[in-house]
């Protein structure tokens, strides 16, 4: 940027370099906003990763949790919406009612769909999984209608400038506080009894439980963190596009799968590196697919990257960037 | 009673009663109004796609929730060479068997990279190259028009064979055979062609080796079956099953789009065969006939039932549907994991297992 400055400075400013620095902006302004969608993705791809690595089960219904949060948290703002409270507070408030609520959603979805299956095929679990989302988005049709409903613009958006690339803070916030939300989380892990539990569990159930880890217990505890941690994204994604919708849930999960896999699935920094870097993948892949094909394709293919993605790891690197070889567990 | 059933041409007596009960099926129908009839080919189509699906999941065990691509592959041919969106007018005969090719190309172009991979993760990948297609159907408008992207593509061809159509309405033997009713007969054929080859296929060195996979991949592959070719056959066979329902959809519809291939369709499919019993050719077909008419039924007595109750519509049927879905996923897995009708092997390894706890 400052070399482009001082040539600018010399010369008359060309054509060329003002095209130049234009597309480092718009470089810049796609990075920001893949981190700031990454950083969600993280978040829903933490709690695929935590519960495979515990029982080797993809929760398909985990990213029917964030929908919820996100709605339930639009039904809070907008009854307090006109009450005169900080909007910031307002949002607090949301998210206080929402993350409890998922946690218990997350809590019963095992309990009654997943813990009578343990020791069942493969396939049925997951096949349950599949009744429990749809049986979630259709209540929450029921609740609140099939129309997206728009979030109440509550909180003021202030844009900070970097030549032509702008951050919000929506964004700064949502990343700000995922990066909180992970330290937590890996504290959590790595530095508490319930972590080592969790641990040991994820390495070895039957030996755990011979430890004296009750192994049905910490795997509950999984599903309420990681649907706690889906609330508080679905609040934020929600809050992000300003939007809500019963179907939003599918399409975020799946892409939070995605991530979850690239990063290498049972990996818990490997969620939060795959989260990311699938958020920048997209990003920049929506910003440049018009200019690499030559208008071919446009960015309405931006859904299209994740499963690319998804589909090139498991062909190349099915372990993921940062997870362990795995043996065949059929 | 034990002594009729065994006799053998009680069974006979039995196989052309079902057969005069089939065809006489859509007079009464009709009776009842065009749209039943309607409802029925329909239904009968997803006994083609369950079936389709049953190869891939209840004989293989290999988890496909994208299977309505293949689906959405098959009707998409055939609008494409039937209409006059190209301005293409190949006949039917010709065109099914090119869907289905396609539909098992497509099938083994995703099952090629996909199927070193453990289950769970196939089942992802299936989902997302399912929504990929749809994806593409959606937006393939540009630069160059293909599919006429979300606006779907109308005035598909019916099919005919010389000058004998199926959507016209024709008198024959002082009886009136309208559209509906002409798709109908076409569809029983085909689906009894299909049933028939189902249940070949299950008894067949191919179907033992399926069955094999599914039990223990390691073993099969130990006793000498090449467990990716066979795995790529169960796919391209389920697609081109698939790809022939989806042909016969655009000709019956005679307007498809994007709309029609929706997820939910995949999984609504996948519910047929878990309901009726995944790898049982009678289970599936009775997990479509029911998953199929339940809903319509519904249609016509949820709505009355909450006018006069509640004086208005609360929950619509089509939401009801979809719960009803997901609560036979649910439920059937949990308390009768075979299925309503479960297949001999997996009835055989439930009771093995209740005698083993």
């Amino acid at each position: 940027m400052d070399h482009a400055w001082r040539v600018e400075k010399l010369r008359a400013p060309r054509p060329a370099l003002l095209q130049s620095d234009l597309l480092m902006d718009i470089f810049i302004q796609q990075l920001i906003n893949g981190i700031t969608l990454g950083a969600v993705y993280a978040m829903v791809a933490l709690g695929y990763t935590m519960v495979y690595g515990i029982i080797q089960l993809i929760n398909f219904a985990h990213g029917e949790v964030v929908m919820v949060g996100a709605l339930i948290a639009f039904s809070v703002i907008n009854a307090l919406a006109g009450s005169g409270l900080p909007p910031v507070l307002i949002v607090l408030i949301a998210t206080a009612c929402a993350a409890p609520l998922c946690m218990l959603l997350g809590y019963s979805m095992e309990r009654i769909a997943y813990r009578p299956l343990r020791g069942a095929p493969r396939l049925a679990p997951l096949i349950t999984a599949i009744g429990v989302s749809i049986i979630l988005q259709h209540i929450a049709l029921l609740i609140w209608t099939r129309n997206p409903l728009a979030f109440p613009q509550i909180i003021g958006i202030e844009s900070y400038h970097a030549g032509e690339a702008t951050i919000t803070n929506v964004q700064i916030a949502i990343i700000g506080i995922s990066t909180l939300m992970m330290a937590g989380l890996a504290f959590l892990v790595y530095r508490t009894r319930l972590g080592a539990a969790m641990r040991a569990t994820a390495q070895n159930a039957p030996i755990a439980g011979l430890m004296g880890v009750d192994a049905n217990k910490i795997i509950a505890a999984t599903f309420v963190i990681g649907a706690g941690l889906a609330a508080v994204a679905g609040v934020m994604v929600a809050n992000y596009y300003g939007i809500a919708h019963y179907t939003m849930g599918a399409n975020l999960g799946l892409k939070a799968f995605c991530a979850a896999v690239l990063g290498g699935i049972g990996n818990l920094p490997g969620a939060m590196l795959g989260g990311v870097l699938l958020g920048v993948v997209e990003a920049l892949g929506a910003g440049y697919i018009g200019d690499l094909t030559n208008n071919v394709f446009g960015s309405n293919y931006q859904d299209v990257f994740a499963f690319i993605v998804l589909i090139l790891v498991l062909v190349f690197r099915p372990s993921g960037l940062l997870g362990e070889k795995v043996g065949d567990r059929a | 009673m034990n002594a009729l059933r065994n006799h053998p041409q009680a069974k006979w007596i039995g196989v052309a009663l079902v057969a005069l009960a089939l065809l006489a099926l859509p007079f009464a129908l009709a009776s009842a109004g065009t749209a039943w009839v309607r409802i029925m080919n329909l239904a009968i189509l997803y006994i083609l796609l369950s079936l389709g699906l049953n190869i891939v999941v209840g004989f293989a065990g290999l988890l496909d929730l994208g299977y309505i691509a293949f689906y959405a592959v098959g009707a998409y041919a055939y609008a494409l060479l039937a209409s006059p969106h190209f301005g293409l007018h190949l006949p039917f005969w010709v065109i099914l068997p090119i869907g289905a090719l396609v539909a098992a190309l497509f099938g083994v172009l995703l099952g090629a990279p996909t199927l070193k991979l453990r289950g769970d993760y196939l089942a992802i990948v299936t989902l997302g190259f399912g929504e990929i297609v749809r994806i593409f159907l959606n937006n393939l408008s540009t630069p160059i028009n293909i599919t006429n992207g979300p606006r779907g593509i109308s005035r598909i061809d019916a099919f005919s064979i010389g000058d004998f159509s199926f959507a016209r309405t024709d008198a024959f033997l002082g009886l009136t055979f309208s559209g509906p009713v002409k798709y109908y007969y076409l569809l029983l054929l085909v689906m009894v062609a299909v049933i028939f080859i189902n249940l070949r296929l299950h008894d067949s060195r191919i179907g033992r080796a399926w069955e094999a996979i599914r039990e223990d991949e390691v073993a099969a592959r130990a006793m000498g079956i090449d467990t990716t070719r066979v795995k790529l056959l169960a796919f391209a066979m389920g697609a081109s099953f698939g790809g022939i329902g989806g042909g016969m959809f655009a000709a019956i519809q005679s307007f498809i789009s994007p709309e029609s291939f929706v997820l939910v369709e995949s999984v609504m499919v996948l519910s047929m065969v878990v309901l009726g019993g995944m790898g049982n050719v009678g289970g599936v077909i009775i997990g479509a006939l029911l998953l199929s008419f339940v809903p319509e039924i519904l249609r016509f007595t949820v709505e009355p039932l909450q006018q006069r109750l509640f004086g208005r519509m609360l929950v619509e049927p089509e939401v009801i549907r979809m719960l009803i879905f997901g609560l036979a996923l649910v439920l059937v897995m949990i308390l009768r994991p075979g299925g309503l009708w479960p297949s001999a092997v997996r009835r055989r390894e439930l009771s093995a297992g209740r005698e083993a706890r």
